[in-house]
Parts: structure tokens; C-alpha cells; sequence
């Protein structure tokens, strides 16, 4: 019965912030790419745009779901489906913290553990592929067409070096189970974490997982499935509504998957990156100095209308959460065993989701030709060494 | 090592990319609050027309028509009427009794003020003159015209003598 409670309990708390992560990404995806172009982003729904995702959401569920003429219907409304449930399915095996005590049970912080997670996840997201090439195929549109096959070979290509990438640390850390991958960086620097193993030689493996990942995920530069100048949207094109909605999200759950799988194979996963008494008051110092900054800027030098009251009001949610970091640091550990953990794995995750927005407003998108030189010319081949080195490493000093 | 040499400068390249990006992104931003907050405006836009007034308070127009012959789409109609000593409206020997401009019509060309010798029109910063009826778009000279600078011992601008406005 308990162990019942508390999966329940678990997944609803995962499903809750994953899906409040999905539909406030694309805000913050909005926000910093419009400060890079030097305008504001969505400002009007609610304070700092902060309510545009909840309009979205009930403007894309109250548009009508079109089903165009001559479409193949079963497969037509199965593609979203197909591509948001597989793209949700990844978070389970994710791993956000050690295992933790509360009120005499003891439980991971993860959905279920898994001993071969890895090739789950690189299962599903090659599986993943099927829902846009469905898509794309069942729309009976050209541009559709098009966009699906483009996304199908894509994927295909970018999966080896991605997949070489993966293997390259699973040689060090020799075990396919993400709780075992995650506790074997920990307990010290952050030169223990896979990335920094053997170097340089995984941090290279690393950055060709992070580019594998972009065109994983059909995120600029690699976004030709959907690029609007030659075709229209790509496999969505015919899609309306939620079935849209679908693979909005499944863009952005993938997003947040790879970027989880990232940091847990080898950023160290809920590690700190320096050992644990003085790590426990990062949260907090970084909290209180982005509390202050919005309190100081809101409070001398607001630059709208509203900025004087909204900077200091997130700027005092701020200053509380420090105070929250630091009691959870201190007097009650019973909070700190969840909280502190959580608090770097989402940290590592959030850089890492910025530097995918990052990159999407700062590189243009690659030619066809391109892409798949680049994987098939350059990717595949670094990665195979990387592979074969840290193999030889491996050999000769593990 | 052509090819090592190729891949470090796209590295280089893309890296100086991120930065630049990073860098526009802690610049404030340019959007502007309008309709919560102020517009701003060069200097030298051209907005609806104000007609201005001299350092006594007299109105700078001499009625010479050089705006309405200059004006590309028409739109300026101008009245005008002798200064006398009991009723002395603009420095010099006539003024614009009426002074019309049709915003239906006005392009916002500007040759009506650099047409103008005494730079009595000018172009404001207004521009919000949008209307859903366009009879209220012909304005007069009562709209147009800068108020008189207060302290300043104008001589009474009387609207009486300068209400002309039915010969349009």
C-alpha cells in the first residue's frame, strides 16, 4: 500500500512540474530570445507575460480540430498522440535525487528505477521519429511530406553519434542504470563528473551528445523539418488544435528529456559541483542576490509602469526562497534531502535549456547538404574515436 | 591540418556568435510601453501641424499661401485678412483668417513647412488623429495653433474676428 501512496504521490508531483516546465519553457523561450533582439517578449497576459502559456493553452484547446479533406484519418490523429506520449514517457526513468527518508519511508526521488534506463530513453527517442514521420506522411500535403522525411532522416543520422556519444561514458561508469550513473559522479568536485573524466576526451563526447541532441529535438540549427522559408511547418503543417498542441509539446518534453539525460550521464546528475557542507548555501546565496538585484532594480530605477511593483514582489518570492534554501540547509534537513538535490539537478537542466534557447537565437539554420555532412563527415567519426579512446583509456588505467 | 584548422575557426566563430547574443541580451530592451506609457519621437517627426507664434505672441503666419501652393495632396485652405491696428493677429501685414488642413488628404510630406518663410508651421508630435467620422479630421487654425506662452503680454487672440471657418 505504501509503496502505492508514494508512486502516486511522486507522479503527480513529476507530471505536475513537468507539465508547468513545458508550458513555461516556451515563455522563457519567448522572453530570451526577444531580450536578444532587444524587445520585451510577451508582456500583456498577466505581470511580465507571466499568464501567456495558461492563454495559449485555451486558445489552442478551443481552436477547432481540422481534419483536412483526403487525409488518412486512424494515422492523421494518431501522429500527435504517438509524438506527445512517447516524448513524455522518457521523464519517468529520470532520476532528480538520492533516495530520502520522509516520515519513516524510504523512496528515491525518481518515477520507477530502472536498471537498463539508458536504453530505454535511446529507445523511445528513436521511436519518437514515428510520430512525425506519420504526421507528416498521413497530412497528404507536399510540404508535410517533406518535412517528415526530412525529420526521419535526421533523426536516423543524428542517432549514431549521439548514440556513440551515450556509450563513450557508460565505458567509465559501467552501468546502464541512471541512479547508479548519477551516484558515481558524486560525493566530491565536479571533475568527477563524467564530463570531465578522462579529458578531454568525454567533454568531447559530451558536446557531440549536446549537437546530436539538437538535431534530436529539431531545434535550431537543425530545425529543417519545420523550416518555414521552404516548407511552410513542416510535418504540422495541416495540424490544428490540440493535435498541434501535441507537437508543440512533444517538441519541448524531448527538449526537457535530453537535456535531463544530459545532466545525469554526465553533468554529475543532483551533485553539487564542490562537496556538499559549502555547496548547501549556493541556493541561497544565489537566490538572495537575484532577490536583491530585482528589489534594488525595481525599487531606484524601474523602467516601466508596473516594473516597481513586480521586481520587488519577485524580487521578496526570491529573498523567501533563500530563506526556505537556508533552513533546508540548516535546521531542517528533512526539506534540505529533497530540496537541495532537486535544486542542482534543475539548475544543470536549466542552463542547459537556456543554452538550447540560446543557440536558437544566435545560429542560423544549416542547408541540407550541410547537415548531413556534418553528422555523416564530422560527428560520427569524433565520436567513434572518442569511443575508441576512452575504450583504450579504460583498458590501460580503469 | 586544414581541416582541424577549419573546425577550430567555426568554433571561434559560433562562440563570438553566443557572446554577441549574450551581450545583446543584458542590454535594456527598445520596445516601448505605448499605449500603457509615452511614445518617444525624434525630434524630427512629423506628426499633425502646429502653427506657432512669435516672441510677442503674435501668430508667425502671414497668410502667403507658399504651404497650400506647395502642398502635394491640396489639403490647405487658407482665408486671409488685413492686420489693422485695433485687430493686429500676426506680425506682419496679413494673417490667415482661416487655416484649414484636411487630414483626410495630408500625407505628412512635410513641404508645407519647408515652404514656409516664417516658420510658422510646423510639424508636432501628435499622431493620434485617427477618427471613425472623417468631418472631424479638417482641423482649424484654433486646433492647430500653440497656445500663447503664458507671461508673456500677448495681444488677445480674438476668435471672434478669426472664426471664419463656414467659407470652407
Amino acid at each position: 500500500m505504501d509503496f502505492f501512496l508514494v508512486s502516486l504521490i511522486k507522479i503527480v508531483v513529476v507530471f505536475g512540474a513537468f507539465m508547468t516546465t513545458l508550458a513555461y519553457l516556451q515563455w522563457v523561450e519567448r522572453k530570451v530570445l526577444a531580450h536578444i533582439q532587444l524587445r520585451l517578449g510577451p508582456q500583456r497576459v498577466g505581470p511580465h507575460g507571466l499568464l501567456q502559456p495558461l492563454a495559449d493553452v485555451i486558445k489552442l484547446a478551443t481552436k477547432e480540430g481540422l481534419i483536412p479533406a483526403n487525409v488518412n484519418t486512424f494515422f492523421y490523429i494518431l501522429a500527435p498522440f504517438l509524438a506527445v506520449s512517447l516524448a513524455l514517457i522518457s521523464i519517468a526513468v529520470i532520476p532528480f535525487g538520492p533516495e530520502i527518508e520522509l516520515f519513516g519511508v524510504r523512496t528515491n526521488l525518481e518515477l520507477t528505477s530502472l536498471n537498463i534506463g539508458v536504453l530505454l530513453i535511446l529507445a523511445i527517442s528513436s521511436v519518437g521519429v514515428y510520430g512525425i514521420a506519420l504526421g507528416g506522411w498521413a497530412s497528404n500535403n507536399k510540404y508535410s511530406l517533406m518535412g517528415g522525411l526530412r525529420s526521419s532522416a535526421q533523426m536516423i543520422s543524428y542517432e549514431l553519434p549521439m548514440t556513440i556519444a551515450l556509450a563513450t561514458p557508460l565505458l567509465v561508469l559501467n552501468t546502464l542504470d541512471l541512479r547508479q550513473i548519477a551516484e558515481r559522479q558524486g560525493g566530491g568536485w565536479f571533475w568527477n563528473w563524467t564530463a570531465f573524466s578522462y579529458p578531454p576526451l568525454l567533454f568531447i563526447a559530451f558536446i557531440v551528445f549536446l549537437i546530436s541532441a539538437f538535431a534530436e529535438t529539431n531545434r535550431v540549427p537543425f530545425d529543417l523539418p519545420e523550416a518555414e522559408n521552404e516548407l511552410v511547418a513542416g510535418f504540422h503543417t495541416e495540424y490544428s488544435s490540440l493535435a498541434f498542441a501535441g507537437f508543440f509539446m512533444a517538441e519541448y518534453a524531448n527538449m526537457v528529456t535530453i537535456t535531463c539525460v544530459s545532466t545525469t550521464i554526465f553533468l554529475g546528475g543532483w551533485h553539487p559541483p564542490f562537496p556538499a557542507p559549502y555547496s548547501n548555501f549556493v541556493p541561497t546565496a544565489l537566490f538572495w542576490f537575484f532577490g536583491g538585484v530585482l528589489l534594488f532594480h525595481g525599487l531606484t530605477q524601474p523602467a516601466r509602469r508596473w516594473d516597481r511593483f513586480t521586481f520587488p514582489a519577485f524580487g521578496v518570492i526570491s529573498l523567501g526562497l533563500g530563506a526556505i534554501f537556508l533552513l533546508a540547509a540548516t535546521v531542517l534537513p528533512i526539506i534540505g534531502q529533497i530540496l537541495l538535490p532537486v535544486f542542482w539537478f534543475v539548475a544543470k537542466v536549466g542552463l542547459l535549456l537556456f543554452l538550447f534557447i540560446w543557440v536558437r537565437g544566435t545560429l542560423p539554420r544549416f542547408r541540407y547538404d550541410q547537415l548531413m555532412r556534418f553528422t555523416w563527415t564530422f560527428l560520427f567519426p569524433v565520436a567513434l574515436g572518442c569511443l575508441l579512446l576512452t575504450g583504450l583509456g579504460v583498458a590501460l588505467f580503469g | 591540418m586544414a581541416n582541424l584548422t577549419e573546425i577550430l575557426s567555426a568554433a571561434k566563430a559560433i562562440t563570438k556568435g553566443m557572446g554577441i547574443t549574450f551581450g545583446e541580451m543584458l542590454q535594456p530592451a527598445l520596445t516601448e510601453a505605448y499605449p500603457d506609457g509615452p511614445p518617444q519621437f525624434q525630434e524630427r517627426y512629423r506628426g499633425a501641424h502646429v502653427l506657432k507664434r512669435d516672441e510677442n505672441g503674435l501668430e508667425k503666419c502671414v497668410a502667403c499661401f507658399l504651404c497650400a501652393a506647395a502642398c502635394p495632396s491640396d489639403c490647405i485652405y487658407i482665408e486671409a485678412a488685413e492686420n489693422t491696428d485695433q485687430l493686429r493677429i500676426s506680425g506682419g501685414e496679413r494673417y490667415a483668417q482661416v487655416y484649414n488642413i484636411d487630414y483626410n488628404r495630408c500625407i505628412f510630406c512635410g513641404y508645407c513647412v519647408e515652404a514656409c518663410p516664417t516658420d510658422a508651421i510646423t510639424h508636432g508630435h501628435d499622431f493620434e488623429i485617427a477618427s471613425y467620422d472623417t468631418s472631424t479630421l479638417i482641423y482649424r487654425k484654433e486646433k492647430m495653433l500653440e497656445a500663447p506662452q503664458a507671461g508673456k503680454a500677448s495681444l488677445a487672440y480674438d476668435s471672434q474676428a478669426s472664426n471664419g471657418t463656414s467659407g470652407h
